[in-house]
């Protein structure tokens, strides 16, 4: 009886130690994975790397088609997805009745964030290119992941609204405000920072996703920018540059690392640090406000 | 508040009549956005059959379940999806056996052990594990875990099922470790004191009596990790040889469904031809197995909620 007590106590404090040693695994081995990066991708890391374009010779090749490419895409899938994501959030939060049509959009959104990334690739295949006929172009990718971010950006500001208390509401309705007064004086401004949270991961996933890209062909060897959206003539803005073949920083890293030659593989990790950078800022900037918001608020 | 309390009297009164209009309005474009998605559903299924029926015509749906060999694009091609299957099977076990002894020990650490400022260090840590682009993850495999593997192994060959297995399930402990700690942090206080009380150790509470409570939660992110590994593309196609291999042999190339429609988008296979139209065929297969899994998930997930 002892013994048995002693032994597990003994248990009880080993599984401390493992679940904080795997934690800390966790940790180094992004790490080290970042530190690989890091190390075999430095001495590509030149200003000229950013103002170059792809090239057959790896000590040539740049990145700059793929950053820029990169940067238009997720305007569109910003303006396309964050719209429609809050409206919707904001109606299954605020005013949906509890009916089964609700609650086939409520399985329907949970299905949509877990269909895999190349099937929404599919879809645009179907629906962007041959359809409607938008070409493999910026725009087809932009709304290609407009879609996939879309359920994330739903989540997020349904998360958001569900933390304030109903008292607010009450309150509202008490003043004499209509719903979507209490909506639009109360509700959003509330919610604002967990929206632009969950406005961030969604962004951010877009950013380094890759497999959606290369089923609509985001070709991987553009030596030339976009058109540009200014003109010097009436009416100074363009949209030629909605219709221009693409490539993004994932795709490029993805042609780079399956190509056999060593050179690439550096160009590849030089064009992941950048990547990785980017991606952990947005997310790193995304935790941090939850983790202030939650702590600022306090109902 | 007191500022929003103002501007929202001014909205008040300067709504004179046609409120009510307004009001229904909104709300029918609010419910038009939430309509949307449903929409995505329906067109991913619709443009899926669409493009895919051209195969079905020419090939019968018994030959593609059934049939052995993949080879589409050689001159006599064959149309059987197995080695498709049976290489994301290999490489979704390999993933799930890595992710969720990691994930279940990372969710009983954070929900029973840690105190609350090691768990506001440790979980924003996950969530930027999950934030690494998965194209990165499969440099890692290819040009990292795999060279280091064969140190071990000598007979790994340079593309194969073990490396992006072993990387992707480091990918999904994230999902599993959080979804398993929601449901395990959901099981009411007085069930763990009572546990407590009869002189059990946190060990021993965390086994016995908050595993089996959050058990339906524990299955949740157990399918959700599944689901991902079976969707997840970059990892593989980069690091597992897009072979079409009927093997169980995680040391040799194999290919996966992604892995096959990313091969084919790669090529110059054109649009129209019965070869193209294969990417959509085991794209509803691809499609229909998440689907399956992400609603018994959702399921699942939602039992647990309810309970407490």
């Amino acid at each position: 009886m002892e013994s048995g007590i002693k032994r597990s106590e003994y248990v009880d404090i080993i599984f401390g130690f493992l679940g904080l040693f795997i934690c800390f695994a966790l940790l180094s081995i992004i790490a080290i994975l970042l530190g690989d990066l890091i190390i075999t991708g430095w001495p590509r890391l030149t200003p000229k790397f950013f103002l170059s374009f792809p090239s057959r010779f790896p000590e040539q090749a740049g990145i700059l088609s793929a950053w820029v490419g990169s940067l238009l895409v997720i305007f569109i899938t910003a303006i396309s997805a964050v719209p429609i994501g809050v409206c919707a959030g904001i109606y299954l939060e605020e005013y949906a009745p509890k009916n089964w049509l609700t609650n086939i959009l409520e399985i329907n959104i949970a299905n949509l964030a877990g269909v895999p990334s190349i099937i929404y690739g599919l879809l645009a295949l179907g629906l962007f290119v041959y359809m409607l006929n938008f070409g493999e172009s910026i725009l087809t990718g932009g709304l290609t992941l407009g879609l996939m971010i879309l359920p994330i950006i739903i989540m997020a500001t349904r998360e958001a609204i569900r933390t304030i208390p109903q008292d607010i509401r009450e309150a509202s309705y008490a003043c004499g405000a209509t719903k979507w007064q209490t909506v639009r004086w109360h509700i959003l401004p509330y919610s604002m920072g967990g929206i632009l949270t969950g406005m961030i991961i969604g962004v951010s996933r877009a950013f380094g996703e890759t497999a959606p890209l290369v089923t609509i062909g985001a070709l991987t060897y553009i030596a030339f920018l976009p058109s540009s959206p200014f003109e010097p003539q009436f009416p100074f803005i363009s949209f030629k540059w909605l219709f221009d073949a693409f490539t993004v920083l994932p795709v490029q890293i993805f042609n780079w690392v399956s190509r056999p030659q060593k050179g690439f593989h550096i160009n590849s990790a030089a064009a992941a640090v950048v990547l990785m950078a980017l991606a952990l800022m947005m997310n790193a900037t995304a935790i941090y406000l939850r983790y202030r918001i939650r702590r600022k608020i306090k109902w | 508040m007191p500022d929003n309390l103002r501007e929202q009297k001014r909205a008040v009164n300067f709504s004179g009549p046609g409120k009510h209009l307004k009001e229904k309005f909104i709300e029918w474009i609010l419910f038009v956005c939430a309509l949307f998605s449903v929409g995505i559903t329906i067109s991913i299924v619709v443009v899926l059959f669409w493009q895919g029926i051209d195969f079905f015509k020419v090939v019968p749906i018994i030959i593609f379940l059934t049939g052995t060999v993949w080879t589409p694009l050689f001159a006599n091609p064959q149309y059987g999806v197995l080695p498709l299957l049976v290489g994301t099977l290999l490489v979704t076990s390999i993933a799930v056996v890595v992710a969720l002894p990691i994930g279940l020990v990372i969710a009983i650490y954070l929900s029973e052990y840690a105190n609350k400022r090691l768990r506001e260090i440790i979980k924003p840590v996950l969530e930027l594990l999950a934030a690494i682009p998965t194209v990165v993850y499969g440099y890692f495999a290819l040009l990292f875990v795999t060279p280091l593997l064969q140190k071990i192994i000598p007979e790994l060959s340079g593309f194969n099922a073990l490396s992006p297995g072993i990387v992707m399930g480091i990918m999904i402990v994230p999902y599993v470790s959080s979804i398993s700690e929601d449901a395990m942090s959901s099981v009411p206080m007085y069930i763990k004191e009572g546990s407590y009380a009869l002189g059990a150790t946190r060990f021993q509470t965390a086994i016995k009596v908050v595993v089996p409570a959050s058990f339906s939660g524990i299955a949740a992110a157990f399918i959700i990790g599944v689901s991902r590994a079976i969707g997840e593309t970059m990892v593989v196609a980069i690091a597992a040889g897009m072979m079409p291999n009927l093997t169980v042999n995680p040391l040799e190339p194999i290919e996966t469904f992604t892995a096959y429609i990313v091969q084919i988008s790669l090529g110059d296979v054109p649009h129209g031809t019965l070869e193209y139209s294969t990417i959509f065929a085991v794209g509803i297969v691809l499609f229909f197995i998440t689907l399956g899994l992400n609603v018994v998930s959702f399921f699942l997930t939602r039992r647990y909620r309810e309970r407490y």
